[in-house]
């Protein structure tokens, strides 16, 4: 506990007062120069489906269209994550310097910021800072506005294609897809959507160049990333530290001492229980096994005192209310695993009856519409196989 | 680049043009892949995951609607993934929805039940989700019930309502586990915007929308030896009845049905043909009026471009949408209500029977007209002008349950008077119809000779094209018209509120120079209607179709003025088309309603 066995890194937080230079230098080189740099990064989307950030520029960037948009994806809304809004309370203009540069690549002129509703109080200063930016953007001959938009508060609309529509004054509900954002976005437009955090590593790339970040991290897991910590911890709040740990270091940092589960990637991502934290590494593809990294780094601790039932009970209540309803899995999945898992826990069902759940489970990782659906199965089957005896006693 | 793809499915090599999605291509090899929240009528929604196939090298399963093919692409439609997961998907849907099938509307024609059936889900495993609910059903609208409780969610009628109709009376509303179709602020829906088109409901897959029925109605009505029972029935009932009896789509049935309606009990079969003939005499008469006023006269008062009003979606449409253009529409009631108005008046008398006496059922293809019959304004005979409305789908209905084997009965012929009808009647049951028997007659009226289009069939205002246009030339006038002389009458058709709504936009912002425009509200007209079959789709209603134009050159008449029945209604009791009892009985006025 508190060893400290982990790298403190102190690069996005890192208050740098150069923003006009920096643009201004960006923008000199060339747009394949941008973009081989940002994909010799390694950086990978940070916004939960670790996308190549460098590929998904350059794929916009080649996309056919009269109009294009850069999208900050700022709802923040994965149980157990709140680094972005700390990133746009403290650095902005690192993030609006990466869609700005972003802009200039893809040939945008119009950018987005979708923030999460309930952050409707950043609102004021972030577009103070907007408007401070605009001038340096105009100073430095870059046609590029960024604009706030304000969502209501539904986690979905935090998916790429539901945020569009919901942008576009519509139900937030996903798309099919084909098409990518890169092609058919928003307004039907190839859009670049990243999120905060992604955004916000891009400046890190630009000023300092691709080496910087990518000396950081291991194998395909590159750089350094923000951790949101809470749960059973002494020292909760929001770390940066390089991506590639096991679960095992990062408990010896953050645990209490009677650490007995780690929830990495808050409701959608995995739970990995005490008897695994030395195999699990955290990263796109860890050191030993292949665990990846669902969402923006919520890791949430849970000490002996807790029981996991009424942990995947709080995660399955929220997924049931939080599915957007428009997909039979999802919709009615999430219900039945939730009622499935009571009716368990009551004696109702045999416990043989989570076998069918598990099975469902699958089905719906297979079947569901978008990440939402698809990623119920991650805690429900890491919880369920782990703490069996928990969901039925 | 090539714009063919080739892929495989199932193993066998098909190749499609580019843009094709797995659904589409699996069709053509005569592979079925089951959907329920497909249509083609409408966008891909890809929301029930029941087309889910397996796409080799993926984890995920992909929605074989919403994808569209790639070379190389090889696809598993019924491997053991894809069962299993199609098998969830619908054991899914069944915990969520009233599976109470024997009580349900739509036992015995419910895409749902079928794939239950099909994929034998027999024993249901997953927790009833739909019993803990307290559903309540809709039931204030006199043409359309809304069960929540049968309802998957598949959006069929949001997309309808919106796309088709743009009339957006039918939303989602709520998330997750609360997520339902609703409407405005959950009002019933005969509250607000619908316009009892029934698109909706012949869109629906399950019995979640369903028509409000009449049987039981009409059943103790027949029954009742104190009543006449007198039945009329509309132009498109003819041509879709038989596929609800093991006909095929496209099938004319008028003699069966004619004698099938004799053998339930109806004591007078009579036909809306009839009426749709008298329209054409009071709607012309009424265009030539508007003509005079505006063309000569520039009588503020009277609005060009006139619009039909014989489809009562359209009429309830208008009242809410354009509730300040109102004097656009032609005052006529649709031929239903100018039936319902006879029944109990002309017919009466004709048959010597009280009309206190009278009960007037009709047969229509549509939901709208239940609601029409309602209006209050719909009772100019003194009494409740049409009493019951049926749908094509209620008469089958009947049909088996009396226990009659519809493809071995004779043709009979209608009941006389107000049963024999002209071709240009019959046509009233498809787009473009009510436009082609107006020009028939008004042509004729005005310059002595026949429209100018070989065997009397006005082709550029047939077709499934959503908005029609059409102009003729008017020359070599009879004295009493010379005002008409060289005019030339411009024309539009439109079928779906959506494609109306087109037109009467252009009318509102000045941009169009029509003097008559057709509307009917649902696809293809009334043979694509609320009321008709289930299943109604692109290819049925152009069977459908084919099957009205050759009713009407099937018939020795063609023109509605030539209808001797009409002629003879007019020498005994109307006196002239639209003359002082015309405008009595079988005109009328609308109200302005509210936009939401
Ligand atoms: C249900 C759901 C919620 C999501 N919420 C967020 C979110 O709040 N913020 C975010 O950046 N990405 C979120 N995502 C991921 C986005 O769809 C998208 O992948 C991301 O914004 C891309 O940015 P990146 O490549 O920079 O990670 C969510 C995805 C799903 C399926
Ligand atoms: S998976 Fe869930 S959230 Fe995603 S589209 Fe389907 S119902 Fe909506």
């Amino acid at each position: 506990m508190g060893k400290n066995v982990l790298k403190r890194i102190d690069l996005i937080f890192k208050h740098e007062d150069d923003c006009h230079e920096v643009l201004q230098k960006t923008l000199k080189r060339s747009d394949d120069e941008l973009i081989n740099e940002l994909i010799g990064s390694g950086l990978k989307g940070r916004g939960g489906a670790g996308f190549p950030t460098g590929l998904k520029w350059k794929l916009t960037r080649e996309a056919q269209g009269d109009v294009k948009y850069v999208i900050c994806n700022a709802d923040e809304g994965e149980p157990g994550t709140f680094k972005d809004r700390e990133i746009l309370a403290t650095v902005p203009y690192k993030v609006l310097t990466g869609m700005a540069v972003c802009g200039k690549i893809i040939g945008a002129t119009n950018g987005y910021i979708y923030l999460r509703g309930e952050y409707r109080y950043l609102v004021k200063d972030l577009e103070a800072e907007i408007n401070k930016f605009h001038k340096i953007c105009d100073e430095v001959g870059l046609n590029f506005r960024i604009k706030i938009f304000l969502g209501y508060g539904a986690y979905i609309c935090g998916e790429e294609s539901a945020l569009f529509e919901s942008m576009e004054g519509k139900r937030g509900e996903p798309r099919n897809k084909p098409p990518f954002p890169t092609e058919f976005g928003y307004m039907g437009k190839p859009t670049v959507i990243n999120n905060v955090e992604t955004l916000a590593h891009t400046w890190t790339i630009f000023k300092y160049g691709a080496k910087k970040f990518r000396d950081l991290g291991v194998q395909d897991s590159r750089g350094s990333k923000l951790f949101s910590i809470s749960g059973d911890t002494p020292i909760p709040g929001i770390y940066e530290l390089e991506l590639g740990m096991t679960v095992e270091e990062f408990v010896e940092d953050f645990g209490d001492g009677d650490t007995k589960a780690v929830q990495v990637g808050g409701a959608s991502g995995f739970c990995v229980p005490r008897k695994k934290f030395r195999d699990i590494a955290i990263g796109y593809q860890g050191k030993l096994t292949g665990i990846s990294l669902p969402t923006g780094g919520s890791m949430m601790l849970f000490n002996s005192s807790r029981s996991m039932y009424n942990v995947l009970h709080n995660y399955l209540e929220f997924f049931a209310e939080e599915s957007c309803g428009q997909c039979t899995p999802c919709r009615v999945g999430t219900q039945q695993l939730l009622q499935g898992i009571k009716a368990v826990k009551r004696g109702e069902k045999p416990a043989a009856y989570l076998d069918k759940l598990l099975s469902l489970s699958e089905t719906m990782k297979a079947t569901a519409k978008c990440g939402l659906g698809q990623s119920v199965a991650n805690s429900f089957q890491s919880i369920v196989e782990n703490f069996r005896e928990e969901m039925i006693y | 680049m090539s714009n063919t793809v080739n892929l495989t499915i199932n193993g066998f090599d098909v190749s499609v043009p580019k843009g094709t999605t797995v659904l589409e291509a699996a069709e053509l090899l005569g592979i079925k892949i089951p959907v329920l929240c497909f249509h083609k009528d409408l966008c891909i929604a890809g929301n029930c995951r029941v087309c889910v196939v397996e796409q080799v090298g993926s984890k995920k399963l992909v929605a074989a609607c919403a994808t569209p093919v790639h070379e190389g692409m090889e696809i598993l439609t019924n491997s053991l993934l894809v069962r299993n997961s199609r098998k969830h998907m619908i054991e899914l849907l069944l915990s969520e929805h009233n599976a109470d099938c024997t009580k349900c509307y739509r036992n015995g024609n419910c895409e749902l039940q079928d794939l239950a059936s099909e994929y034998k889900i027999t024993n249901q495993d997953f927790i009833d989700l739909a019993v803990s609910r307290a559903y309540t059903i809709d039931a204030f609208s006199p043409s359309i019930l809304k069960d929540d409780s049968r309802c998957i969610r598949c959006q069929r009628c949001v997309r309808t309502c919106d796309e088709l109709q743009s009339v957006g009376a039918l939303a989602v509303a709520h998330k997750g586990d609360h997520m339902k179709i609703s409407t405005f602020f959950n009002k019933p829906i005969s509250e607000v915007v619908c316009t009892n088109c029934g698109q909706c409901v012949i869109h629906c897959p399950t019995g979640a929308l369903i028509e409000r029925n009449y049987i039981e109605e009409v059943w103790t009505a027949i029954a009742d030896p104190t009543k006449h029972v007198v039945v009329q029935t509309a132009p498109a009932v003819r041509i879709g009845l038989g596929e609800e009896l093991g006909l095929s789509p496209g099938e004319r049935v008028t003699g069966k049905m004619i004698a099938a309606l004799r053998r339930l009990g109806f004591n007078s079969v009579l036909d809306t043909d009839f009426t749709a003939d008298l329209t054409i005499l009071e709607e012309g008469t009424e265009l030539l009026h508007r003509l005079e006023k505006v063309l000569v006269e520039k009588d503020e008062k009277y609005k060009l471009p006139m619009t039909t009003s014989c489809s009562p979606g359209w009429v309830k449409f208008f009242e809410h949408i354009y509730p300040d253009m109102l004097d656009h529409m032609s005052t006529c009631k649709s031929p239903q209500q100018m039936f319902g108005a006879l029944a109990k008046t002309y017919y009466a008398k004709k048959i010597g029977v009280d009309p206190e006496n009278i009960v007037s059922v009709s047969i229509m293809p549509c939901t709208a007209k239940k609601f029409e019959a309602n209006r209050p304004e719909m009772r100019d005979s003194g009494y409740k002008d049409v009493d019951y409305v049926l749908t094509t789908r209620e008469l089958a209905i009947m049909i088996k349950q009396a226990g009659i084997e519809f493809a071995d009965l004779p043709e009979e012929k209608y009941d006389s008077i107000m049963g024999k009808s002209s071709g240009a009647g019959v046509i009233f049951g498809t787009t473009g119809g009510v436009m082609e028997a107006a020009l028939r007659t008004a042509y004729e009226i005005v310059t002595g000779r026949e429209v100018p289009f070989e065997n009397l069939n006005i082709t550029p205002v047939r077709g499934l094209e959503g908005v029609k246009e059409a102009k003729i030339k008017i020359e070599g006038c009879k004295p009493e018209w010379k005002f008409l002389e060289g005019v030339e009458l411009k024309c539009a058709v439109a079928h779906t509120l959506a494609n109306a709504r087109k037109v009467m936009d252009l009318v509102k912002s000045g941009k169009a120079d029509y003097h008559f425009i057709e509307v009917m509200a649902c696809p293809g007209g009334c043979l694509g209607g609320g009321g008709q079959p289930i299943p109604t789709t692109p290819e049925i209603r152009q069977k459908r179709m084919q099957a009205i134009y050759e009713e009407d050159m099937s018939l020795p008449i063609r023109k509605s003025h030539e209808n001797p029945e009409v002629q003879q209604l007019y020498k005994e009791f109307l006196g002239e088309p639209y003359g002082h009892l015309s405008h009595k009985l079988l005109h009328t006025e609308y109200v302005e309603r509210q936009r939401y």
